[in-house]
């Protein structure tokens, strides 16, 4: 056996060990499409995913410590949107999102995240992020995902919300109108996340905005850790009730604004009670 | 692999000719059709080991006897697969031939009141750029000239025939836009390169990939002669595989480069003349340029024969 296969093993029981007992049954449940070689037409790989994602899921039960509130609202099956608030400088938010739904649901769901248009240009991450499921955030990409059933993981605030500075934390920055237009035209629920946590993890200073520019890079947070690595806070996922928008997608931009300050607002409060349930930030 | 069935439809064309004939893709064509309807070849190079009931003409579409050609014979529909990718070729003459070849050869179809005309253009005509979708419509704009003055040509050429068709409503005109194609006697860039025992890869980067066997491109092409077909057609074949994957069913051993050594390593071995693999094509080997075969499917009828492990195996024939 080759040295890769050994590591995929191990990963592989890693990640049935830390999910705890009927971890593995319940990820066998999951049976999304596969070629001869292994993968779906995005590249999404769930034997992969079940090896890649233990580290994620020792982050999630060893190191945030993640508790979920709600999870009940994830709709079983069918398309959804899951939008949720960002932050955190690296996007440890959005994995540990994607690793409740796969631990914590029975059957689990499998997100879809729609991801910067950067990371394809990135080696290895391009890789790895493709064969877990995740795709380039197109208008495209999310149609044909949500027409298929499945459940898109959306952070509308990009990296305007990861990479904001710690004065800004906790406030949602600008969401667009993208996810919605998108979520009328499929006629898709959408789940609004809140996340407590991820805003401690690497408070930023500074977001030297044009020395990103020069290295290509879409923010460069000055973190006190200087590398943006996160602290141990601990992570509370709270999910909201699903909410469901009618009407065109073409309408004015006021009629979407009002849609697009529902879904904000649903998030804001979710967040508030977070806070508020919250007697620590890293007990 | 299925069976292929025979491609047939009423109103099959009773002449077709064919530019670009006595290439290995033009000599797939012509075993797929001459069985179904009478072809008649237009090339300027020798057509080898030709079936006895095609016609050929040994002309440059350039040429003036073409169109004595066009006047003589009832040609009911055109094939133009005249186009030439020799890298090696300079840019001028290349262009001259495949740009100005195409203008004349459409136009004497105008004069002549053909009925149908199907130009093969590629999928790569999009580009394989980092924020593309995992499957792009036909609507996609081509943004591959913005890198690859190789595609230029193609890109005009794709563009001249969609004014055509709207420009010419006399006439259907169909352009199709197969994704990667490989066969046996296939020879272009991406065959070639996955017939490199150890080729470059970069490092870190893997993308699904989309390959078509010849046999099911000229099938879809045959099908696009159907009367009432017209519009942009991809053709994607029998589905996505990662690039390592087709190495690694091919029994390759990929050399993967960081992509810093990768480009101007290959930049200098390409100007040297020691690969014929250009140095934009390394962008297929890191982003995704896949399409969305779906129109075809619905509107042609198209499904490819051979299935994805045949398809990557074609190159070892």
């Amino acid at each position: 056996m080759d040295l890769g296969a050994i590591v995929h093993d191990r990963l592989r029981a890693l990640t049935f060990e830390l999910g705890g007992p009927g971890t593995r049954e319940r990820l066998e449940k999951l049976t999304p499409p596969k070629n001869e070689y292994g993968v779906d037409p995005y590249g999404f790989d769930l034997d992969y995913t079940i090896a890649a994602m233990a580290p994620a899921l020792w982050f999630y039960r060893k190191y945030f410590r993640v508790e979920v509130h709600g999870i009940e609202h994830v709709p079983a099956e069918g398309r959804v949107l899951l939008v949720a608030n960002h932050s955190g400088q690296l996007p440890f938010d959005a994995a540990m999102i994607g690793v409740s739904l796969l631990v914590e649901l029975d059957p689990p769901r499998m997100p879809r995240a729609l991801v910067e248009r950067w990371v394809p240009t990135l080696p290895f991450i391009s890789t790895l992020f493709a064969r877990m499921g995740q795709v380039v955030g197109t208008p495209e990409n999310c149609r044909r995902l949500l027409a298929a059933g499945e459940a898109i993981m959306v952070f509308p605030e990009g990296v305007r919300g990861l990479n904001k500075t710690w004065k800004k934390r906790y406030q949602l920055q600008d969401f667009g109108q993208g996810f919605l237009r998108l979520a009328l035209e499929a006629e898709a629920p959408i789940v609004p996340i809140g996340l407590v946590g991820a805003e401690e993890q690497a408070p930023a200073i500074a977001d030297l905005k044009g020395l990103a520019r020069l290295l290509a890079m879409p923010a460069l947070p000055i973190t006190p850790t200087i590398l943006p690595f996160p602290m141990p806070t601990r992570y509370h996922i709270h999910f909201g009730e699903p909410l469901r928008f009618t009407g065109s997608p073409d309408d004015e931009d006021a009629v979407l604004d009002a849609k697009v300050n529902r879904v904000k607002a649903a998030i804001q409060a979710l967040l508030a009670k977070g806070l508020r349930e919250r007697t620590s930030v890293f007990g | 692999m299925r069976a292929p069935e025979p491609i047939h439809f009423p109103g099959m064309p009773k002449l077709v000719a064919i530019t670009g004939i006595a290439g290995n893709l033009g000599k797939a064509l012509a075993s797929v059709l001459h069985t179904e309807t009478r072809l008649l070849g237009i090339d300027r190079r020798e057509f080898r080991d030709r079936p006895r009931d095609v016609e050929h003409h040994q002309l440059d579409v350039r040429k003036k006897k073409v169109e004595e050609l066009f006047r003589r014979r009832p040609i009911d529909a055109l094939i133009h697969l005249g186009i030439m990718h020799d890298p090696r070729v300079p840019f001028s003459e290349a262009h001259a031939f495949n740009v100005l070849g195409t203008q004349k050869i459409l136009e004497l179809c105008v004069r002549h009141r053909v009925r149908k005309v199907v130009v093969l253009s590629s999928a790569n005509v999009y580009g394989p750029l980092p924020g593309n979708s995992n499957f792009l419509p036909e609507e996609t704009p081509l943004m591959a000239a913005d890198r690859y003055s190789d595609v230029r040509d193609l890109i005009e050429l794709d563009m001249y025939a969609q004014s055509f068709m709207w420009k010419h409503p006399e006439v259907e005109t169909v352009i199709v836009r197969p994704v990667h194609i490989l066969g046996p006697r296939i020879r272009n860039a991406p065959s070639n390169y996955l017939r490199l025992n150890r080729p470059i890869t970069v490092l870190g980067f893997d993308p699904m990939i989309q390959l078509i066997h010849a046999e099911d491109a000229c099938r879809a092409m045959a099908l696009a002669l159907r009367p009432g077909v017209r519009g942009v057609y991809n053709i994607a074949g029998p589905g996505e595989v990662p690039l390592s994957a087709a190495l690694h069913e091919l029994g390759r051993h990929p050399i993967p480069l960081p992509l810093m050594v990768a480009r101007p390593l290959l930049r200098r071995l390409f100007q040297a003349r020691l690969t014929s693999f250009p140095p934009e094509e390394l962008d297929h080997l890191q982003f995704l340029c896949a399409v969305d075969g779906s129109r075809a499917a619905r509107d042609l009828g198209y499904a490819p024969v051979h299935t994805l492990r045949d398809t990557i195996r074609s190159v070892l024939r």
